[in-house]
Parts: C-alpha cells; sequence; structure tokens
C-alpha cells in the first residue's frame, strides 16, 4: 500500500520540473569548479558599496586611498596632461616595450629615488625594472628575494601595514613576521617598541619599511629615529626593502620623503626599493612603478637584472607603456618637471591644510580629546584611534564611511565638508 | 663594507627572440631582414598603429569626463564582457545562460598566468601539456604559476612539414585525467599549422573521454584568417560541446596594441553558479600580483568592441593585416618553386598566422644569420610580418642558396 502511495505521478509539466532539477543537480556535480567558495570581501571595497548605495546627501567616503580636490573630485595633474599633449604629438608606435620597461623610465624613475647625480646610478649599481605601479613592483621584488635572498626567507613588516603586502608575501614564497610599529596609546610610532623588535630579529632577515607617508597610520619616524634603526638594521645584517608610494606626495618635497632610503644608502646598506606613480602622479590606473635593487658591483647588478627579467617574463612579458611614457615625459622635460613639482606640493599641501581644519574644528566642537597626531601623521591617510564601535555609529548616525580600523583617507576632506566631519567625530567620541 | 647578499647570483640566459632582435638592430648590413620577434609589419617595413587605434586616442584625449582612477581588480567590464562576446560569438548557449565570463589581464601573457595560477591553486591541477614545439614562454608560464609537471605532446611533423595528428592523439590518450591541455586556438605558434575542423572534433571527443581541461591560447583571432569569427571556430565548438574551459585572449596583434598590454581571460563553466566565487577567487589571486589591470588600451579595446561602427573599421584593419601576410606566404613559395629550391614548400601557404615553420634546419639558420644577415629563430620560425616587396626576392635567393649549400640531417 505505502509502496503505491509514494509512486510518484509524472505529469509533462513535472517531468520538466525534475528534469530541470536534476540538469541543474547535475551541471553543479559535473563541473570542476562546485568546490569553490566564495572569497572574502574587501573591505575597503565594501565600505565604497556601502556609501555608495547611501542616500544622505552628506555622506562622506574617507575608506578609498585616492587623491580629491577640494570639490571632492578625482584630480589629472596639469603635468600629466602636458606631458600627455607632448607624447601625442611624438606619434609614438604600440611596439613591445623591453622586458623591463624602457631604460629612460627606469634611469629617470630611480634617480628620482635616489637624487639626480646620485653615486649608486652613476656607478651603474642598480637594478632597476618597471613594474605594474607600486604592487607589481613589490610582487617582483618578492618573487627575486623568495628564490635569490641568501638569508631567511621571512619578511619582516611593521603592525599595522598596508592590507596587500601580507597576501603578496606569501604568494611569492615569503613567510610573514611583524615588528612592532604604531602605538595605539599615543596614535604614535613605538620608537622603543620598534628598535627592540628589530633587534630580536634573526641576522640575515629580510625587514620592509615603509620610506614615507606610513600606510595606513600616516605615522614616520623622525630622522632621527631613522638613524637609529638604520644602525640596528646594520647591526644586525638585516636586508632593508624599503616600499615608497608617496615620495612628495607625504610632504610636498622629493627629496624630504626619499631622505630615509638615501640616508640608509649612504649608511652602507644595500636595498631593495619599491617605488609607486599611482599617488603622486595621479597615474593610479595605469599602473607605473619601479623596483630596483642596489648592488655592490656592476656585473652583480648586470647578474640580478637578468633574473628579474626571466621573473618578469612569465608574469605578463613587459610592461604597459602609457602611464610609464608619462612619467618618463614628466621627469625628463624641466619644464614639466618644475610643473610636477608644484602639483604635487599642491596636493600635499591640500591634505595638510585638511588636517590642520580638522584639528582645529574638533577644539572648536569642544572636544578635549587630544588630536595632535591629526596634524603629527602625515600622508594620505590618518589612523583617528576611533574603536570599531565608533566607526560604526560615525558611519549610521553620520554616513561618514572609514574603514573598521579607524582609518580615514583624509583626501575625501575638503574645505566643505570638514566641519561636518569634525561634529560628527566629536559626536561619537565625546 | 659587507660582503653583498648577491654576490652569488647568476646570470640568467638570453631569451632568445630577445637576443636575436638584439643582434639584428646592431647589426650595420643595409639589406639586413629581422624575420624574428611576432609584431606587425607594413609593406615598408615599419611597424602599423591601426588609424582605429589613433582615432581612439585622440578621442579619449579630448574627453574630459575621464580619469586615471583605478579600474576594478577583475579590470574594464566594457571590454571583458566584449571581449568574450567577441570570442565565443553572441550565439554562444553558455554566454546567454551566463555561464561565461571575462577578467581582464595583462595581454596574452597576463591571462595564461591568471588562468594557471586558478587552475593550480583553487583547480588543483598539477600537470599541463602543451604542444611540441610552442611558444617558449608556455612551460614557465605555468611552471611559475604552481604547476609541477610541464609535458609535450607530439604537433609537428618534421618530415611531412604537417600536423603529427596520430602522435598528438597517442599523448593526449596517455595524459592523466585532471591535465590541463593547452591548445592554439588557431594560427599555431610557432608552427602555422592548425588542425582540421574534423582533427578538432576527434581532439574534443578524447578531451572529454580522458577528462582533461582544455586551455585555448587565442593570441591570433582575427589575425589569422582575416575573419574572426572563422579563426574562433575551435574555441565555439568546444564551447558548443558544453566544456568547462578558460581562454587566453590577447589584443596585441589583432589591435596593434603591443605595449599596452590588453588581454582577457574567459572562463566557461557548466553551471552558472560557480562564476561568482571563481570571479571572488580570482580578485585574491589579482590583488596579490598586480591589484588591478592598466586603463589605457582597455578603455581602446573596450570602446571599439561595444561601437559598431568603430568595431567594422576595426575589423578592416585586421583584413589589411592578415591580407598582406597571406600575400607574402604566396609570393615566398612561388619564388622558392620557381627557384626549384630543394624540397617541398607549399607547407607555407597550407600554415596560417603571422609565423611560418619553415622546415630550415639550425644549420640553415646559421647561416641566413651569420653569411645573409636574416635573422629568424634556431627551431626555423619566421615572422611572415617581416617580409615586404622590398625584401622578398632577397629572401628567397638566400633561403635557396642555404638551402642547396648546406647539409642537414634532414629536411
Amino acid at each position: 500500500m505505502s509502496l503505491i502511495s509514494s509512486l510518484k505521478i509524472f505529469s509533462p509539466s513535472s517531468l520538466n520540473t525534475t528534469q530541470n532539477a536534476l540538469s541543474v543537480v547535475s551541471s553543479r556535480a559535473n563541473s570542476w569548479w562546485s568546490h569553490v567558495e566564495m572569497g572574502p570581501p574587501d573591505p575597503i571595497l565594501g565600505v565604497t558599496e556601502a556609501f555608495k548605495r547611501d542616500t544622505n546627501p552628506k555622506k562622506m567616503n574617507l575608506g578609498v586611498g585616492a587623491y580629491r580636490d577640494d570639490s571632492g573630485k578625482p584630480f589629472i595633474l596639469p603635468a600629466v596632461k602636458m606631458a600627455e599633449a607632448e607624447i601625442a604629438k611624438k606619434n609614438m608606435d604600440k611596439e613591445y616595450s623591453p622586458i623591463s620597461g624602457s631604460p629612460e623610465f627606469c634611469k629617470a624613475t630611480i634617480n628620482l629615488a635616489l637624487g639626480e647625480d646620485n653615486e649608486w646610478t652613476k656607478n651603474g649599481l642598480n637594478a632597476t625594472v618597471q613594474g605594474i605601479s607600486g604592487t607589481g613592483s613589490l610582487r617582483i621584488g618578492t618573487a627575486f628575494l623568495s628564490a635569490f635572498f641568501p638569508g631567511g626567507k621571512d619578511l619582516y613588516m611593521p603592525t599595522p601595514t598596508w592590507g596587500n603586502h601580507v597576501p603578496l608575501a606569501k604568494h611569492a614564497g615569503l613567510g610573514v613576521k611583524q615588528y612592532r610599529y604604531y602605538d595605539p596609546k599615543t596614535c604614535g610610532f613605538d620608537f622603543h617598541g620598534a628598535l627592540q623588535d628589530i633587534a630580536k630579529i634573526p641576522e640575515r632577515s629580510m625587514i620592509l619599511l615603509h620610506a614615507c607617508a606610513h600606510n595606513p597610520t600616516g605615522v614616520d619616524p623622525k630622522p632621527e629615529q631613522w638613524a637609529e634603526m638604520s644602525k640596528v638594521i646594520k647591526e644586525k645584517k638585516l636586508f632593508p626593502f624599503f616600499d615608497m608610494a608617496y615620495q612628495g606626495f607625504a610632504s610636498g618635497d622629493i627629496d624630504k620623503d626619499a631622505a630615509p632610503v638615501r640616508m640608509f644608502l649612504k649608511d652602507g646598506h644595500q636595498i631593495a626599493l619599491s617605488q609607486s606613480y599611482a599617488k603622486n602622479m595621479g597615474l593610479y590606473g595605469e599602473r607605473a612603478g619601479a623596483f630596483s635593487l642596489i648592488c655592490s658591483s656592476k656585473e652583480e647588478a648586470a647578474a640580478t637584472m637578468s633574473q628579474l627579467k626571466i621573473i618578469i617574463r612569465p608574469m605578463y612579458s613587459n610592461p604597459p607603456v602609457t602611464g610609464a611614457r608619462i612619467a618618463t615625459e614628466i621627469l625628463t622635460n624641466p619644464s614639466l618637471r618644475s610643473q610636477w613639482l608644484k602639483d604635487v606640493k599642491g596636493m600635499a599641501d591640500r591634505i595638510i591644510s585638511m588636517r590642520q581644519l580638522l584639528r582645529s574644528n574638533l577644539a572648536k566642537e569642544g572636544s578635549s580629546r587630544d588630536w595632535a597626531h591629526i596634524t603629527d601623521q602625515i600622508g594620505m591617510f590618518c589612523f583617528t584611534g576611533m574603536t570599531p564601535p565608533q566607526v560604526e555609529k560615525l558611519t549610521k548616525d553620520f554616513s561618514v564611511y572609514l574603514t573598521k580600523d579607524g582609518r580615514i583617507s583624509v583626501a575625501g576632506i575638503t574645505s566643505k565638508n570638514v566641519e561636518y566631519l569634525a561634529h560628527a567625530i566629536h559626536q561619537v567620541t565625546k | 663594507m659587507a660582503p653583498s647578499k648577491f654576490a652569488s647570483v647568476e646570470s640568467a640566459p638570453p631569451i632568445e627572440v630577445f637576443a636575436l632582435n638584439k643582434a639584428y638592430v646592431e647589426d650595420t648590413f643595409p639589406q639586413k631582414v629581422n624575420l624574428g620577434v611576432g609584431a606587425y609589419r607594413t609593406d615598408e617595413g615599419k611597424p602599423w598603429v591601426l588609424p582605429v587605434v589613433r582615432h581612439m586616442e585622440q578621442k579619449l584625449a579630448a574627453d574630459e569626463t575621464l580619469n586615471k582612477e583605478y579600474l576594478p581588480v577583475l579590470g574594464y567590464e566594457p571590454l571583458a564582457s566584449a571581449a568574450t562576446r567577441m570570442l565565443l560569438g553572441s550565439d554562444s548557449a553558455s554566454l546567454k545562460e551566463g555561464r561565461a565570463t571575462g577578467i581582464q589581464c595583462l595581454s596574452g601573457t597576463g591571462a595564461l598566468r591568471v588562468g594557471a595560477e586558478f587552475l593550480a591553486h583553487i583547480g588543483k591541477h598539477s600537470i599541463v601539456y602543451s604542444s611540441n614545439p610552442t611558444w617558449g614562454n608556455h612551460s614557465l608560464v605555468f611552471l611559475n604559476a604552481g604547476f609541477t609537471s610541464y609535458r609535450s605532446y607530439r604537433y609537428w611533423d618534421a618530415a611531412k612539414k604537417a600536423l603529427d595528428f596520430d602522435g598528438l592523439m597517442e599523448d593526449l590518450r596517455n595524459a592523466p585525467e585532471n591535465s590541463v591541455i593547452i591548445l592554439h586556438a588557431c594560427a599555431h605558434n610557432p608552427t602555422g599549422v592548425d588542425p582540421t575542423q574534423d582533427q578538432w572534433r576527434q581532439i574534443a571527443d578524447l578531451i572529454e573521454e580522458r577528462r582533461l581541461f582544455p586551455f585555448f591560447d587565442s593570441a591570433y583571432q582575427g589575425f589569422a584568417s582575416g575573419d574572426l569569427d572563422r579563426d574562433a571556430w575551435a574555441v565555439r565548438y568546444f564551447d558548443s560541446r558544453g566544456f568547462e574551459m578558460v581562454c587566453a585572449q590577447s589584443f596585441a596583434k589583432n589591435f596593434g596594441l603591443y605595449n599596452e598590454r590588453v588581454g582577457n581571460l574567459t572562463f566557461v563553466a557548466k553551471d552558472r553558479s560557480v562564476i561568482e566565487p571563481v570571479r571572488s577567487q580570482i580578485t585574491l589571486l589579482v590583488r596579490a600580483n598586480y591589484s588591478n589591470p592598466p586603463n589605457h588600451g582597455a578603455r581602446i579595446v573596450g570602446t571599439v568592441l561595444n561601437d559598431p561602427v568603430l568595431t567594422e573599421q576595426w575589423k578592416s584593419h585586421i583584413k589589411t593585416m592578415a591580407d598582406r601576410i597571406i600575400s607574402m606566404r604566396l609570393g615566398l613559395r612561388e619564388r622558392l618553386e620557381k627557384l626549384e629550391t630543394p624540397g617541398t614548400w607549399n607547407h607555407i601557404t597550407d600554415q596560417i598566422g603571422m609565423f611560418s615553420f619553415t622546415g630550415l634546419g639550425p644549420l640553415a639558420v646559421d647561416k641566413l644569420i651569420a653569411d645573409h644577415h636574416i635573422y629568424l629563430l634556431k627551431g626555423g620560425r619566421i615572422n611572415m610580418c617581416g617580409l615586404n616587396t622590398g625584401n622578398i626576392d632577397y629572401v628567397a635567393k638566400c633561403i635557396h642558396e642555404v638551402v642547396t649549400t648546406t647539409q642537414e640531417a634532414s629536411l
């Protein structure tokens, strides 16, 4: 009896449904990819997405680290526009770039970092290759170190560091370790903690250093602190890998921002260096950057250069030229170069003045908290010191969007919204 | 000063095609000919920036609404979707059913690399096969992406100067399940020899039977025959058979955008529900490699492919390039046959695309370079684009000379 009642009667329509269901089930079962899980959502993109959905006219996006002008718009540098016009006149071809990028680009880029007349480039001690902006240059560097660094394969990074440093290093096969850096009590540099931790790093290890405008904290060591770190790093025979993504963009002065890199070289370190033109030339999407090794001889530079090319070729063969051509034109054309120095100082100055306005407005709001770190910190980002619940309230109640760690992108602040922001921050922190 | 950390780093061997190009550039012989690097040349021997590309660049430069902001990690969506549609055809079932997706990559190499990393890290594939011979960079891309075994399947029959189809089928039949098989979609590099449609059907049957994973490398769509649909036949056939597969697409040759690094990775799944998870995993891979792809070239190609008028203009450029190459093939074969150069020369016109596997042996190649200043790769591959009405007589004459005066093992 139960057998009959359990018999399914197949009508044409139910047959169809069953067949469709079966084919869905079987196509998933037959797929190579049914086991693939959704990757974790990107925290920063998540912020932007939520911002876009918000209908509050006063909303502010302090998430993504891209420069905005005082109207809150993306900024194309006048020097870049001029460079593009010059390049258009030249009717250049679209032939493959050398694997390492154009020699002109590489020379101009390393000279930007080390100074026009520096002894290292003059003596042919650098192996410099174009990379896909900062990320790509770090990728080449970590791949090289993973294959060729003769010491320990752990890369020591400051706490905190740019979110992508860890996956980048791991993807290249390096281990990831930390040294103390940010002091949440002072919202400043944990100098003694850093020195202590650095002194404990095993000899012949690699250490990652943010050259200027530390991301995400905005906290940079003072020159005398850099000098101390250089001494300890030398004593411990550590290998410094500089990430310089903000030269010129931090203080407005390209030499001041590059000072730690130059200091380390003068102190006798051999270094690796990653550079990006995303922020300081506003070339974000054009992906212009470079990776360099400063070697002890011309022969060594040539040998390491050949190995760098071997790393690049199976990644993408050769780099995209447009961003690199713009950077080269700017750096090698005297009037464009001086225009660029004005442009980058303009960006840095606007950020610095927003920091000042935010701090002074917080005082005006009657905040009794110490907000000195807002102006002590430098570059695109500010670690406000706000806690996750405070951040949540800031977003929920005031439509101000930032990452959970309390980091704000100062570039998202304008003279028109800084008062609102100060008011909002005061409300959630008083 | 402390001893250098990198004192023990040895100099890597130079990469052949670039070393060859360097030697050509440094040669002062007035009649030198470069049949090495794979880039299109006009009949005047010059690089050609496609008129539609120049037009687009002027248009983009004048467009005040554009900026240089980061593209999404997976690239410029108008480019990716148009590129996938161009490959699979708008009639594609997988496209209509939302089972196909595109990801902008750093030209063909970058698409191969992202695809290979995905297959190795997420798909857990470890064995990859490519043809013997194949593009010199295939093995390096896959091994660096995480594959542990790179193997070859027979392809070029040197004696017949044709496809070794039986060898190919036998080798694929012996490939372990889950092996990734690299297939050149058209205009095989370096031989110029493609399977026939019937041979493709048999290859598909075998891949299905042996549970192998097809990875198409499409660097010449449109550039080979002059017809985008014709050059995509093999990929579309596999798609119509319901295969899951990936395809690396390059716009270097067919758009002449070599140095802008414009490419696309097309991913076809059996089920649309896997598309989002797959895209999210590829996002993580790209982020750890280069964060997001370059803007400039993507806007050029993406805009053209989504504009019917510009697309027609572009198609006419492709036809120009393909036709010139085909006429050089005809011209070279005619001259060699007229000179009664020993051997058979029909393979030059049977083959398709930028390259021809001449069948010249290493001694003949050495002579061509050293005595006649004609630069080609050791394996006998020539770039047809390096030939033009100005040098084809000289090249034919020199090939004749080296063939008649060189004792090779076989021709």
